[in-house]
């Protein structure tokens, strides 16, 4: 067993989900797809969703793919510093926006 | 930035053996990722054999204004062979005679060759109908005596394409050296003026777009559109077409890769995205490359890796359309570049 949670190379075998559950797999992998192609929204804006997105769950594997994703596509480092600005503000803001049900609390509670 | 070729530096990347070794062994002698070879065969297409030749690629020499990170032809201004005059005359006799349609000048800059002008002067008297040099742009401006090069490629309706790395800036001249970008800006906007590249003008202006870094290329008509609009809305830019190509690992790109610690996921990512329905067009079936010396190989990358055409023709002087058709195309590991996700050639993707 590898002696840290991450290894980069577990990205190469992430298709290999497919083997223990080659329907499940399969459905996850054919919606996949379909999400990441050209829409309403342009592959190179749902890369950039993903980006901001992959911070905020905070995983490794997918900060890895969708910076390489984003250059593949010629986003720039700023579009994708400024996407996971956009991530980290939404993720503080769920955080600060709870404060008002502590407000909410506190006031009921206090004479 | 790189500053010097490989070759100046004495790197060992700058024998073309020992880029094969590597190429051949690590991952793919390990098994753990399959040879080229191996997966052309799955689809019937080992040995890879020519179609009808349509494209004679000329490569004048590899001296060039820039040093470029990812050149896989290791070019720069240290760089001195050049195509004589009297290997010209061999090419001008063989396009004479020859099947082919289309003349590709390639180097280096094929515009620092002293025999450049005179070498498309003749071989557009030899009926080439269409005509295409591979500029970098910036050599137009580079010094006074290249100034007039837009109105001579206007008088030959030579097809100008034109390596822009990106519409910023900054990636532009981390992969190709500082000031690159505003000198190509002003290049592509004086041969605007001249009609090129403008909506339904026959002067053909195309772009190619190499990843500045250890990734494939995205979809070539997405790039397109994005760099369509950032050079029309920021400097008021026209282009034809813009293709994107694949970084092969060989080279300056091979030494950064390894150097980088790319290389491993590199390959993978090559593999990885590999396209059988690529095969069946990638440009050494149609294309025969000539080196500055005359010598005949089945596309640019094997001309860099010293891999000459598995022929009893070897040399322009020799020239047999005939003999040449009947050969085997020699591929190696660096052939994945050209069939990776819809595939890769001078000309853009091929599927």
């Amino acid at each position: 067993m590898a002696d840290t949670y991450y290894n980069p190379k577990d990205l190469r075998k992430f298709g290999k989900i497919t083997e223990w559950s080659e329907e499940l797999g399969t459905k996850f992998f054919d919606y996949y797809g379909k999400v990441f192609e050209e829409g309403a929204l342009s592959a190179r804006e749902k890369s950039l969703i993903a980006l901001a997105v992959s911070h905020v769950v905070k995983c490794p594997y997918c900060i890895d793919a969708y910076t390489k994703d984003g250059l593949q596509k010629g986003v720039t480092k700023e579009e994708m510093m400024e996407a996971v600005h956009v991530g980290a503000a939404i993720e503080s803001g769920a955080t600060l926006v709870h404060g008002v049900q502590m407000m909410n609390k506190y006031d009921k509670l206090s004479m | 930035m790189a500053t010097k070729s490989l070759k100046a530096k004495g790197n060992e990347l700058a024998q073309s053996n020992r880029q094969l070794d590597i190429l051949n062994g690590g991952v793919f002698a390990d098994g753990e990722l399959p040879y080229f070879k191996d997966k052309i065969n799955e689809i019937g297409h080992f040995p890879l054999r020519p179609k009808k030749l349509e494209i004679l690629q000329i490569n004048v020499g590899y001296m060039c204004n820039q040093v470029c990170e990812h050149c896989h032809v290791d070019a720069g201004p240290d760089r001195k062979e050049i195509m004589t005059r009297e290997t010209m005359q061999q090419c001008l006799a063989v396009i004479k005679n020859t099947g082919a349609h289309t003349l590709d000048l390639t180097g280096g800059a094929p515009e620092m060759n002293p025999d450049f002008e005179w070498f498309v002067e003749e071989a557009a008297k030899a009926g080439i109908k269409d005509f295409i040099v591979r500029s970098n742009l910036t050599i137009i401006r580079a010094n006074k005596k290249y100034y007039h090069l837009p109105d001579f490629f206007k008088k030959h309706n030579v097809h100008v394409i034109s390596s822009m790395p990106h519409y910023t800036r900054g990636k532009t001249d981390k992969q190709r050296g500082d000031g690159v970008f505003d000198k190509s800006i002003k290049a592509l906007q004086e041969l605007n003026a001249r009609g090129y590249g403008m909506p339904g003008s026959d002067l053909r202006l195309d772009l190619v777009y190499n990843p500045s870094g250890a990734y494939l290329p995205g979809d070539q008509m997405a790039m397109e559109k994005d760099f369509k609009k950032a050079l029309d809305e920021d400097f008021g830019i026209q282009f034809h077409n813009l293709f994107a190509i694949t970084n092969l690992p060989i080279a300056r790109f091979l030494d950064y890769l390894i150097a980088s610690e790319n290389y491993e996921d590199y390959m993978y990512a090559l593999v990885e995205a590999y396209n059988p329905s690529a095969v069946a067009n990638v440009m050494c079936t149609n294309t025969i490359s000539i080196s500055w010396d005359g010598w005949l190989y089945d596309c640019d990358f094997n001309q860099m890796l010293d891999l000459k055409v598995a022929s009893k023709v070897k040399h322009i002087k020799d020239y047999n359309e005939d003999l040449l058709n009947d050969r085997n195309i020699i591929i190696s590991q660096h052939c994945y570049g050209c069939t990776a996700g819809a595939g890769s050639s001078c000309q853009g993707t091929v599927a």
